[in-house]
Protein backbone atom coordinates (compact mmCIF):
# COMPACT_ATOMS: atom_id res chain seq x y z
CA UNK A 1 0.00 0.00 0.00
CA UNK A 2 1.04 3.77 -0.75
CA UNK A 3 2.83 5.29 2.40
CA UNK A 4 0.48 8.09 1.88
CA UNK A 5 -2.61 5.53 2.61
CA UNK A 6 -0.62 3.93 5.42
CA UNK A 7 -0.33 7.28 7.23
CA UNK A 8 -4.13 8.09 6.78
CA UNK A 9 -5.08 4.72 7.70
CA UNK A 10 -3.21 5.19 10.76
CA UNK A 11 -4.67 8.62 11.88
CA UNK A 12 -6.81 10.34 9.18
CA UNK A 13 -6.34 13.68 10.99
CA UNK A 14 -2.54 14.22 9.78
CA UNK A 15 -2.14 17.31 8.23
CA UNK A 16 -1.40 17.52 4.72
CA UNK A 17 1.51 19.66 5.91
CA UNK A 18 3.10 17.06 8.43
CA UNK A 19 2.61 14.21 5.85
CA UNK A 20 4.57 16.48 2.77
CA UNK A 21 7.34 16.61 5.58
CA UNK A 22 7.09 12.61 6.39
CA UNK A 23 7.26 11.52 2.34
CA UNK A 24 9.01 14.58 1.15
CA UNK A 25 7.25 15.90 -1.63
CA UNK A 26 5.20 19.13 -1.53
CA UNK A 27 1.52 19.85 0.50
CA UNK A 28 0.20 20.43 -3.11
CA UNK A 29 1.18 16.57 -3.98
CA UNK A 30 -0.31 15.40 -0.90
CA UNK A 31 -3.38 17.58 -1.26
CA UNK A 32 -3.65 16.73 -4.76
CA UNK A 33 -3.12 12.85 -3.89
CA UNK A 34 -5.88 12.91 -1.45
CA UNK A 35 -8.05 14.24 -3.50
CA UNK A 36 -7.35 11.74 -6.39
CA UNK A 37 -7.65 8.61 -3.75
CA UNK A 38 -11.40 10.33 -2.43
CA UNK A 39 -12.41 10.71 -6.51
CA UNK A 40 -11.38 7.07 -7.29
CA UNK A 41 -13.31 5.90 -4.31
CA UNK A 42 -10.28 4.46 -2.98
CA UNK A 43 -10.80 6.70 0.26
CA UNK A 44 -14.75 5.83 0.75
CA UNK A 45 -14.54 8.11 4.12
CA UNK A 46 -12.58 8.86 7.44
CA UNK A 47 -14.62 8.58 11.09
CA UNK A 48 -13.64 8.58 14.65
CA UNK A 49 -12.84 5.17 16.23
CA UNK A 50 -15.23 5.55 19.50
CA UNK A 51 -14.83 3.42 22.46
CA UNK A 52 -18.62 3.24 23.19
CA UNK A 53 -18.03 1.12 26.01
CA UNK A 54 -17.27 4.11 27.81
CA UNK A 55 -20.10 6.03 26.50
CA UNK A 56 -21.95 3.32 28.19
CA UNK A 57 -24.77 3.88 25.17
CA UNK A 58 -27.75 2.09 24.87
CA UNK A 59 -27.76 0.23 22.08
CA UNK A 60 -27.07 -3.07 21.26
CA UNK A 61 -24.65 -4.44 18.35
CA UNK A 62 -25.30 -8.38 17.28
CA UNK A 63 -22.92 -10.24 14.94
CA UNK A 64 -25.16 -11.84 12.57
CA UNK A 65 -23.83 -14.97 10.84
CA UNK A 66 -26.40 -15.80 7.77
CA UNK A 67 -26.58 -19.11 5.35
CA UNK A 68 -27.93 -17.87 1.75
CA UNK A 69 -28.57 -20.07 -1.37
CA UNK A 70 -26.47 -18.15 -3.85
CA UNK A 71 -28.67 -16.28 -6.63
CA UNK A 72 -28.28 -18.13 -10.54
CA UNK A 73 -27.42 -14.38 -11.90
CA UNK A 74 -26.06 -12.49 -8.87
CA UNK A 75 -24.20 -15.46 -7.00
CA UNK A 76 -24.16 -13.47 -3.29
CA UNK A 77 -23.38 -10.09 -4.36
CA UNK A 78 -27.54 -9.27 -4.90
CA UNK A 79 -28.36 -10.67 -1.75
CA UNK A 80 -25.56 -8.68 -0.14
CA UNK A 81 -26.38 -5.83 -1.95
CA UNK A 82 -29.87 -6.01 -0.21
CA UNK A 83 -29.23 -6.77 3.36
CA UNK A 84 -27.01 -3.73 3.04
CA UNK A 85 -29.53 -1.70 2.02
CA UNK A 86 -31.05 -1.70 5.74
CA UNK A 87 -29.87 1.20 7.86
CA UNK A 88 -29.39 -1.02 11.47
CA UNK A 89 -27.00 -3.25 8.76
CA UNK A 90 -23.16 -1.65 9.83
CA UNK A 91 -21.04 -3.64 8.38
CA UNK A 92 -21.20 -7.36 5.88
CA UNK A 93 -18.73 -9.50 5.04
CA UNK A 94 -18.99 -12.53 2.53
CA UNK A 95 -17.39 -15.61 4.65
CA UNK A 96 -15.38 -19.10 3.81
CA UNK A 97 -16.64 -21.76 6.10
CA UNK A 98 -19.91 -22.65 7.95
CA UNK A 99 -21.88 -19.95 6.35
CA UNK A 100 -21.70 -17.23 3.72
CA UNK A 101 -22.68 -13.86 5.16
CA UNK A 102 -21.27 -12.28 8.27
CA UNK A 103 -23.07 -9.44 9.57
CA UNK A 104 -22.39 -6.62 11.67
CA UNK A 105 -25.91 -5.00 13.40
CA UNK A 106 -26.99 -2.28 15.50
CA UNK A 107 -30.09 -1.93 17.47
CA UNK A 108 -31.57 0.43 20.86
CA UNK A 109 -31.87 -3.17 22.31
CA UNK A 110 -32.15 -6.73 21.84
CA UNK A 111 -36.04 -6.75 20.88
CA UNK A 112 -35.46 -4.63 17.98
CA UNK A 113 -32.59 -6.31 16.72
CA UNK A 114 -34.13 -9.52 17.51
CA UNK A 115 -36.52 -8.04 15.27
CA UNK A 116 -35.09 -7.19 12.36
CA UNK A 117 -33.72 -10.57 12.33
CA UNK A 118 -36.82 -12.85 12.41
CA UNK A 119 -38.66 -9.89 10.24
CA UNK A 120 -36.83 -8.18 7.90
CA UNK A 121 -33.89 -10.53 7.23
CA UNK A 122 -35.02 -14.33 7.60
CA UNK A 123 -37.50 -13.42 5.12
CA UNK A 124 -35.47 -12.28 2.71
CA UNK A 125 -35.89 -14.68 -0.56
CA UNK A 126 -32.83 -17.20 -0.13
CA UNK A 127 -31.82 -16.46 3.70
CA UNK A 128 -31.60 -19.91 4.62
CA UNK A 129 -30.48 -19.32 8.42
CA UNK A 130 -29.34 -17.18 10.87
CA UNK A 131 -27.24 -16.94 14.29
CA UNK A 132 -27.54 -14.27 16.35
CA UNK A 133 -24.58 -13.19 18.87
CA UNK A 134 -24.75 -10.05 20.95
CA UNK A 135 -21.57 -8.32 21.34
CA UNK A 136 -20.94 -7.75 24.95
CA UNK A 137 -17.39 -5.96 25.30
CA UNK A 138 -14.86 -4.42 22.68
CA UNK A 139 -11.40 -4.97 23.15
CA UNK A 140 -9.79 -4.05 19.78
CA UNK A 141 -11.35 -2.63 17.08
CA UNK A 142 -9.59 -1.66 13.74
CA UNK A 143 -6.23 -1.90 15.18
CA UNK A 144 -7.05 -0.17 17.88
CA UNK A 145 -6.88 -1.12 21.71
CA UNK A 146 -9.75 0.35 23.62
CA UNK A 147 -8.40 0.48 26.64
CA UNK A 148 -4.98 1.92 26.72
CA UNK A 149 -2.30 -0.61 28.52
CA UNK A 150 0.58 0.61 30.54
CA UNK A 151 3.31 0.25 28.66
CA UNK A 152 6.76 0.02 29.91
CA UNK A 153 8.41 2.86 29.89
CA UNK A 154 12.81 3.51 28.67
CA UNK A 155 15.37 5.38 30.13
CA UNK A 156 15.08 9.12 28.92
CA UNK A 157 18.37 9.40 27.73
CA UNK A 158 20.61 6.25 26.61
CA UNK A 159 23.43 5.83 24.43
CA UNK B 1 46.69 0.79 59.65
CA UNK B 2 48.67 3.82 58.42
CA UNK B 3 50.16 2.70 55.47
CA UNK B 4 46.37 1.84 54.07
CA UNK B 5 45.99 4.09 51.36
CA UNK B 6 42.51 5.27 50.23
CA UNK B 7 39.85 3.38 48.21
CA UNK B 8 39.87 5.34 45.05
CA UNK B 9 43.76 5.22 45.46
CA UNK B 10 43.44 1.29 45.27
CA UNK B 11 41.43 1.19 41.99
CA UNK B 12 42.83 -0.22 38.84
CA UNK B 13 44.90 3.31 36.98
CA UNK B 14 43.42 2.28 33.49
CA UNK B 15 39.63 2.36 34.96
CA UNK B 16 40.45 5.73 36.31
CA UNK B 17 41.85 7.09 33.06
CA UNK B 18 38.67 6.17 31.68
CA UNK B 19 35.89 9.51 32.41
CA UNK B 20 32.66 9.23 33.42
CA UNK B 21 30.03 8.90 30.71
CA UNK B 22 28.76 12.23 29.31
CA UNK B 23 25.50 10.25 28.41
CA UNK B 24 24.92 9.55 32.40
CA UNK B 25 25.44 13.25 33.73
CA UNK B 26 23.14 14.23 31.02
CA UNK B 27 20.81 11.27 32.13
CA UNK B 28 21.00 12.24 35.71
CA UNK B 29 19.27 15.82 34.97
CA UNK B 30 16.79 14.39 32.72
CA UNK B 31 15.54 12.09 35.15
CA UNK B 32 15.04 14.86 37.91
CA UNK B 33 12.47 16.39 35.39
CA UNK B 34 8.99 16.00 34.52
CA UNK B 35 7.38 16.22 31.26
CA UNK B 36 10.22 15.94 29.28
CA UNK B 37 10.43 15.28 25.24
CA UNK B 38 13.31 12.78 24.67
CA UNK B 39 15.06 12.41 21.53
CA UNK B 40 17.91 11.20 23.50
CA UNK B 41 16.83 7.67 23.22
CA UNK B 42 19.14 5.43 21.57
CA UNK B 43 17.11 2.33 21.48
CA UNK B 44 13.50 1.97 19.40
CA UNK B 45 10.37 3.44 20.78
CA UNK B 46 9.02 0.09 19.49
CA UNK B 47 8.28 -2.94 21.58
CA UNK B 48 9.66 -6.26 19.96
CA UNK B 49 7.19 -8.03 17.22
CA UNK B 50 4.74 -9.42 19.49
CA UNK B 51 5.40 -13.50 17.59
CA UNK B 52 8.83 -13.28 19.25
CA UNK B 53 7.90 -11.98 22.56
CA UNK B 54 5.27 -14.99 22.78
CA UNK B 55 8.60 -17.55 21.32
CA UNK B 56 10.21 -16.62 24.44
CA UNK B 57 7.17 -17.12 26.86
CA UNK B 58 6.83 -20.46 25.09
CA UNK B 59 10.23 -21.50 25.45
CA UNK B 60 10.28 -20.46 29.11
CA UNK B 61 7.03 -22.53 29.11
CA UNK B 62 8.37 -25.67 27.59
CA UNK B 63 11.34 -25.09 30.15
CA UNK B 64 14.28 -23.55 28.80
CA UNK B 65 15.89 -22.22 32.03
CA UNK B 66 19.52 -24.01 31.05
CA UNK B 67 23.05 -23.11 29.95
CA UNK B 68 23.56 -23.01 26.26
CA UNK B 69 27.06 -24.08 25.04
CA UNK B 70 28.83 -21.17 24.88
CA UNK B 71 29.46 -20.23 21.61
CA UNK B 72 25.37 -20.23 22.30
CA UNK B 73 22.49 -22.48 20.46
CA UNK B 74 23.45 -24.17 17.68
CA UNK B 75 20.48 -23.73 15.59
CA UNK B 76 20.83 -19.91 16.26
CA UNK B 77 24.12 -19.88 15.16
CA UNK B 78 23.14 -21.79 12.36
CA UNK B 79 20.04 -19.28 11.42
CA UNK B 80 22.53 -16.33 11.81
CA UNK B 81 25.15 -17.86 8.94
CA UNK B 82 21.64 -17.98 7.16
CA UNK B 83 20.71 -14.66 7.92
CA UNK B 84 24.41 -12.92 7.22
CA UNK B 85 25.15 -14.79 3.66
CA UNK B 86 21.56 -13.74 2.49
CA UNK B 87 21.59 -10.33 3.24
CA UNK B 88 25.54 -9.15 4.08
CA UNK B 89 26.80 -11.83 1.55
CA UNK B 90 29.47 -13.38 4.32
CA UNK B 91 30.13 -16.85 5.03
CA UNK B 92 30.98 -18.18 8.22
CA UNK B 93 30.78 -21.49 10.01
CA UNK B 94 27.91 -21.69 12.15
CA UNK B 95 29.95 -24.61 13.94
CA UNK B 96 33.30 -22.40 14.53
CA UNK B 97 33.04 -19.02 13.30
CA UNK B 98 29.92 -17.64 15.20
CA UNK B 99 29.79 -16.57 18.95
CA UNK B 100 26.42 -15.37 20.79
CA UNK B 101 27.01 -12.64 23.10
CA UNK B 102 25.01 -10.49 25.60
CA UNK B 103 24.46 -7.98 22.81
CA UNK B 104 26.81 -6.40 20.33
CA UNK B 105 28.28 -4.55 23.67
CA UNK B 106 29.66 -7.43 25.03
CA UNK B 107 30.97 -9.00 21.41
CA UNK B 108 32.93 -5.43 21.20
CA UNK B 109 34.47 -6.30 24.49
CA UNK B 110 35.61 -9.92 23.50
CA UNK B 111 36.86 -8.63 20.13
CA UNK B 112 38.95 -6.14 21.26
CA UNK B 113 40.12 -8.20 23.89
CA UNK B 114 40.96 -10.62 21.96
CA UNK B 115 43.58 -9.19 19.98
CA UNK B 116 44.67 -6.06 21.97
CA UNK B 117 48.38 -6.18 23.92
CA UNK B 118 48.98 -3.50 26.55
CA UNK B 119 50.04 -0.58 23.81
CA UNK B 120 48.76 -1.38 21.03
CA UNK B 121 46.63 1.01 19.03
CA UNK B 122 43.02 0.33 17.97
CA UNK B 123 41.68 3.25 15.82
CA UNK B 124 38.05 4.43 15.60
CA UNK B 125 36.28 7.05 13.64
CA UNK B 126 34.92 9.97 15.96
CA UNK B 127 32.09 10.93 17.08
CA UNK B 128 31.34 7.31 18.03
CA UNK B 129 29.37 4.98 20.20
CA UNK B 130 30.34 5.39 23.44
CA UNK B 131 32.01 2.44 24.52
CA UNK B 132 34.94 2.36 22.16
CA UNK B 133 37.62 4.39 23.59
CA UNK B 134 36.87 3.10 27.36
CA UNK B 135 36.75 -0.65 26.14
CA UNK B 136 39.95 -0.27 24.40
CA UNK B 137 41.52 1.44 27.40
CA UNK B 138 40.25 -1.65 29.79
CA UNK B 139 42.29 -3.66 27.25
CA UNK B 140 45.09 -1.61 28.23
CA UNK B 141 45.09 -0.81 24.65
CA UNK B 142 45.68 2.89 23.06
CA UNK B 143 42.19 4.54 21.79
CA UNK B 144 43.50 6.50 18.47
CA UNK B 145 40.38 8.43 17.07
CA UNK B 146 40.15 9.85 13.85
CA UNK B 147 38.09 12.16 13.50
CA UNK B 148 35.29 13.08 10.75
CA UNK B 149 33.63 15.74 10.21
CA UNK B 150 29.94 16.34 8.81
CA UNK B 151 31.76 18.05 5.16
CA UNK B 152 32.48 14.51 4.44
CA UNK B 153 29.30 13.85 5.64
CA UNK B 154 31.34 11.72 8.81
CA UNK B 155 32.61 8.91 6.74
CA UNK B 156 35.51 7.80 7.50
CA UNK B 157 38.11 8.76 4.54
CA UNK B 158 41.47 7.11 4.04
CA UNK B 159 43.05 10.39 4.00
CA UNK B 160 42.54 10.74 7.80
CA UNK B 161 43.18 7.20 8.76
CA UNK B 162 46.66 7.24 6.75
CA UNK B 163 47.52 10.56 9.01
CA UNK B 164 46.78 8.47 12.47
CA UNK B 165 48.52 4.74 11.75
CA UNK B 166 51.29 4.28 13.16
CA UNK B 167 53.56 1.16 13.30
CA UNK B 168 51.14 -0.03 17.00
CA UNK B 169 48.37 0.21 15.24
CA UNK B 170 46.76 -3.02 15.23
CA UNK B 171 43.28 -2.31 14.52
CA UNK B 172 40.06 -0.37 13.13
CA UNK B 173 36.86 -0.35 14.35
CA UNK B 174 34.20 1.04 12.62
CA UNK B 175 30.42 1.61 13.07
CA UNK B 176 28.57 2.38 9.99
CA UNK B 177 25.40 2.81 9.75
CA UNK B 178 27.17 5.39 12.34
CA UNK B 179 25.28 6.12 16.17
CA UNK B 180 25.22 9.49 16.78
CA UNK B 181 25.65 11.19 13.35
CA UNK B 182 23.40 9.14 11.18
CA UNK B 183 26.06 8.51 8.25
CA UNK B 184 26.33 5.59 6.46
CA UNK B 185 29.13 4.28 4.11
CA UNK B 186 28.76 4.28 -0.05
CA UNK B 187 30.44 0.98 -1.83
CA UNK B 188 33.52 2.95 -2.97
CA UNK B 189 33.99 4.27 0.83
CA UNK B 190 34.21 0.55 1.93
CA UNK B 191 36.56 -0.17 -0.39
CA UNK B 192 38.67 2.30 -0.11
CA UNK B 193 38.83 1.74 3.73
CA UNK B 194 39.58 -1.72 2.84
CA UNK B 195 42.40 -1.23 0.73
CA UNK B 196 43.76 0.94 3.69
CA UNK B 197 43.39 -2.11 6.19
CA UNK B 198 45.29 -4.55 3.77
CA UNK B 199 48.04 -2.48 2.30
CA UNK B 200 48.57 -1.77 6.38
CA UNK B 201 47.71 -5.39 6.84
CA UNK B 202 45.75 -4.45 10.10
CA UNK B 203 42.42 -5.97 11.80
CA UNK B 204 38.87 -5.00 11.55
CA UNK B 205 36.36 -4.98 14.01
CA UNK B 206 32.79 -3.69 12.73
CA UNK B 207 29.90 -3.37 14.49
CA UNK B 208 27.05 -3.06 11.85
CA UNK B 209 24.26 -3.43 14.43
CA UNK B 210 22.25 -0.42 12.01
CA UNK B 211 22.68 -3.17 9.32
CA UNK B 212 19.56 -3.16 8.41
CA UNK B 213 18.54 0.57 8.93
CA UNK B 214 20.41 2.05 6.19
CA UNK B 215 17.77 4.40 4.24
CA UNK B 216 19.07 5.38 0.95
CA UNK B 217 20.48 1.93 -0.07
CA UNK B 218 20.95 -1.20 0.83
CA UNK B 219 23.51 -1.62 3.59
CA UNK B 220 27.29 -2.87 2.23
CA UNK B 221 29.19 -4.39 4.73
CA UNK B 222 32.79 -3.76 4.52
CA UNK B 223 33.34 -7.36 5.59
CA UNK B 224 32.18 -9.25 2.01
CA UNK B 225 34.83 -7.15 0.41
CA UNK B 226 37.17 -9.58 -0.89
CA UNK B 227 40.30 -9.70 1.19
CA UNK B 228 38.96 -8.74 3.75
CA UNK B 229 37.23 -11.99 5.71
CA UNK B 230 41.07 -13.24 7.46
CA UNK B 231 41.12 -9.85 9.35
CA UNK B 232 37.58 -9.38 10.19
CA UNK B 233 35.61 -9.86 12.91
CA UNK B 234 32.28 -8.84 12.18
CA UNK B 235 29.21 -7.67 15.22
CA UNK B 236 25.97 -7.59 14.89
CA UNK B 237 22.42 -8.24 17.02
CA UNK B 238 18.85 -8.09 17.31
CA UNK B 239 18.71 -4.94 19.61
CA UNK B 240 17.94 -2.00 17.06
CA UNK B 241 16.46 -3.53 14.01
CA UNK B 242 14.15 -6.18 15.83
CA UNK B 243 13.79 -3.86 19.03
CA UNK B 244 15.25 -5.98 21.30
CA UNK B 245 17.49 -3.95 23.18
CA UNK B 246 16.28 -5.77 26.56
CA UNK B 247 16.72 -9.19 25.58
CA UNK B 248 20.63 -8.42 25.26
CA UNK B 249 21.29 -10.47 22.55
CA UNK B 250 23.96 -9.96 19.60
CA UNK B 251 26.90 -11.83 18.08
CA UNK B 252 30.44 -11.94 16.78
CA UNK B 253 31.32 -13.80 13.37
CA UNK B 254 34.96 -14.33 12.70
CA UNK B 255 37.45 -16.83 11.30
CA UNK B 256 37.86 -19.74 13.84
CA UNK B 257 40.94 -18.44 15.48
CA UNK B 258 39.43 -15.25 16.30
CA UNK B 259 36.69 -16.81 16.95
CA UNK B 260 38.21 -19.29 19.76
CA UNK B 261 40.43 -16.54 21.31
CA UNK B 262 36.92 -14.40 21.62
CA UNK B 263 35.28 -17.76 23.42
CA UNK B 264 38.41 -17.66 25.87
CA UNK B 265 36.89 -15.01 27.28
CA UNK B 266 33.59 -15.30 26.75
CA UNK B 267 33.14 -18.63 28.40
CA UNK B 268 35.00 -18.08 31.57
CA UNK B 269 33.07 -14.15 31.97
CA UNK B 270 29.63 -14.79 30.68
CA UNK B 271 29.75 -18.83 30.12
CA UNK B 272 26.85 -18.01 27.67
CA UNK B 273 23.82 -15.82 26.74
CA UNK B 274 20.31 -15.73 28.69
CA UNK B 275 18.78 -19.37 26.54
CA UNK B 276 15.21 -16.97 26.42
CA UNK B 277 17.14 -14.58 24.56
CA UNK B 278 18.23 -16.56 22.20
CA UNK B 279 15.03 -18.66 22.01
CA UNK B 280 13.55 -14.91 21.16
CA UNK B 281 16.81 -14.06 18.64
CA UNK B 282 16.19 -17.74 16.75
CA UNK B 283 12.54 -16.27 16.28
CA UNK B 284 13.08 -12.99 15.31
CA UNK B 285 15.15 -14.79 12.18
CA UNK B 286 12.21 -16.50 11.01
CA UNK B 287 10.58 -13.70 9.22
CA UNK B 288 12.83 -10.88 9.76
CA UNK B 289 11.94 -8.64 6.42
CA UNK B 290 8.47 -8.34 7.71
CA UNK B 291 9.29 -7.69 11.27
CA UNK B 292 11.68 -4.48 9.98
CA UNK B 293 9.92 -3.24 6.89
CA UNK B 294 7.37 -1.39 8.72
CA UNK B 295 9.36 -0.28 11.63
CA UNK B 296 11.97 1.02 9.23
CA UNK B 297 9.35 3.03 6.77
CA UNK B 298 8.04 4.39 10.32
CA UNK B 299 11.71 5.27 10.77
CA UNK B 300 12.04 7.29 7.58
CA UNK B 301 9.13 9.50 7.53
CA UNK B 302 10.23 11.05 11.17
CA UNK B 303 13.94 11.19 9.79
CA UNK B 304 11.91 13.19 6.58
CA UNK B 305 9.60 15.24 9.50
CA UNK B 306 12.83 15.97 11.46
CA UNK B 307 15.05 17.14 9.08
CA UNK B 308 11.89 19.11 7.30
CA UNK B 309 11.42 20.95 10.70
CA UNK B 310 14.88 21.41 11.06
CA UNK B 311 15.25 23.32 7.30
CA UNK B 312 12.36 25.60 8.28
CA UNK B 313 13.66 26.12 11.78
CA UNK B 314 17.51 27.47 10.10
CA UNK B 315 19.22 24.10 11.78
CA UNK B 316 21.31 23.15 9.53
CA UNK B 317 21.70 19.28 9.36
CA UNK B 318 23.60 16.76 6.93
CA UNK B 319 20.98 13.90 5.82
CA UNK B 320 21.70 11.14 7.96
CA UNK B 321 21.40 7.83 5.67
CA UNK B 322 20.87 5.43 8.61
CA UNK B 323 20.20 4.35 11.67
CA UNK B 324 18.21 6.66 13.77
CA UNK B 325 19.96 9.69 14.80
CA UNK B 326 20.24 13.02 12.98
CA UNK B 327 23.34 15.04 13.98
CA UNK B 328 22.13 18.72 13.68
CA UNK B 329 25.16 21.66 13.69
CA UNK B 330 24.42 24.13 16.45
CA UNK B 331 27.58 26.47 15.94
CA UNK B 332 25.47 29.35 14.78
CA UNK B 333 23.63 29.48 18.07
CA UNK B 334 26.88 30.68 19.79
CA UNK B 335 26.77 27.82 22.13
CA UNK B 336 28.61 24.88 22.92
CA UNK B 337 26.87 21.44 22.41
CA UNK B 338 26.40 21.06 25.99
CA UNK B 339 25.60 24.53 26.33
CA UNK B 340 22.77 24.18 23.60
CA UNK B 341 21.19 20.68 25.18
CA UNK B 342 21.08 21.82 28.96
CA UNK B 343 19.11 24.68 28.06
CA UNK B 344 17.09 23.35 25.49
CA UNK B 345 16.72 20.75 28.46
CA UNK B 346 15.77 23.85 30.62
CA UNK B 347 13.93 26.34 29.22
CA UNK B 348 11.49 23.81 26.79
CA UNK B 349 12.09 20.62 28.16
CA UNK B 350 13.45 18.80 25.36
CA UNK B 351 15.90 16.51 25.58
CA UNK B 352 18.50 15.59 23.23
CA UNK B 353 22.51 14.28 23.46
CA UNK B 354 25.35 16.93 23.17
CA UNK B 355 27.95 15.84 20.53
CA UNK B 356 30.68 15.79 22.72
CA UNK B 357 29.18 12.64 24.58
CA UNK B 358 30.54 10.85 21.41
CA UNK B 359 33.89 12.38 21.57
CA UNK B 360 35.43 15.73 21.23
CA UNK B 361 35.06 15.95 17.34
CA UNK B 362 30.88 15.86 18.53
CA UNK B 363 31.70 19.40 19.30
CA UNK B 364 29.18 22.03 17.61
CA UNK B 365 26.41 19.24 17.19
CA UNK B 366 23.39 17.57 19.28
CA UNK B 367 22.41 14.25 19.13
CA UNK B 368 18.32 14.22 17.92
CA UNK B 369 17.21 10.41 18.03
CA UNK B 370 13.83 9.67 15.34
CA UNK B 371 13.22 6.14 17.25
CA UNK B 372 10.37 7.95 19.25
CA UNK B 373 6.75 8.98 18.13
CA UNK B 374 6.05 11.14 15.27
CA UNK B 375 4.12 12.73 18.25
CA UNK B 376 6.37 13.18 20.33
CA UNK B 377 8.80 14.21 17.90
CA UNK B 378 6.37 17.06 16.37
CA UNK B 379 6.14 18.63 19.86
CA UNK B 380 10.08 18.31 20.37
CA UNK B 381 10.45 20.19 16.99
CA UNK B 382 7.88 22.72 18.01
CA UNK B 383 9.40 23.63 21.18
CA UNK B 384 13.04 23.45 19.30
CA UNK B 385 11.80 25.77 17.12
CA UNK B 386 10.77 28.18 19.83
CA UNK B 387 14.26 27.86 21.38
CA UNK B 388 16.00 28.85 18.56
CA UNK B 389 13.82 32.10 17.98
CA UNK B 390 14.71 32.83 21.25
CA UNK B 391 18.36 32.63 21.25
C1 LIG C 1 26.94 1.52 17.58
C2 LIG C 1 26.42 0.69 18.68
N1 LIG C 1 27.06 -0.44 19.02
C3 LIG C 1 26.62 -1.22 20.01
C4 LIG C 1 25.51 -0.89 20.76
C5 LIG C 1 25.09 -1.80 21.88
O1 LIG C 1 24.15 -2.70 21.42
P1 LIG C 1 23.66 -3.99 22.22
O2 LIG C 1 22.30 -3.67 22.73
O3 LIG C 1 23.64 -5.09 21.19
O4 LIG C 1 24.63 -4.25 23.30
C6 LIG C 1 24.81 0.27 20.45
C7 LIG C 1 23.63 0.68 21.25
O5 LIG C 1 23.24 1.81 21.31
C8 LIG C 1 25.26 1.07 19.38
O6 LIG C 1 24.62 2.20 19.05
Amino acid sequence: MDELLKILKNNALESAENIAKMLNISVDEVRERIAAYEKEGIIRGYQAIVNEDVLKMQGVTAVIEVRVSPEREGGFNDIADRISMFPEVQSIYLVSGDFDLLLFVVGNDLREVAFFVSEKLATIDGVNGTATHFMLKTYKHHGVLMESQESYERLKVSP
Amino acid sequence: MNDSKSLPDRLASNLQAVPRSGIRDFFEVVSSMDDVISLGIGEPDFDAPWHIREASIFALERGATSYTSNLGLLKLRQAIAKYVGRVFGLRYAPETEILIAVGVSEALDLAIRAVCNPGDEIMYHEPCYVSYGPLIQFAHGVPVAVPTSVENEFRLTRAALEERVSPKTKALLLNYPNNPTGAALTPADAREIADFLIEHDLLLITDEIYGELSYERPHQSIAALPGMRERTIFLHGFSKAWAMTGYRVGYACAPQVLTDAMMKIHQYTMLCAPILSQEAALEALKEPEEDIASMKSAYLQRRNFLLNSFKEMGLSCFMPTGAFYAFPEITQTGLTAKEFALRLLEEEKVACVPGTAFGPSGEGFVRCSYATSLDAIKIAVERMARFLARL
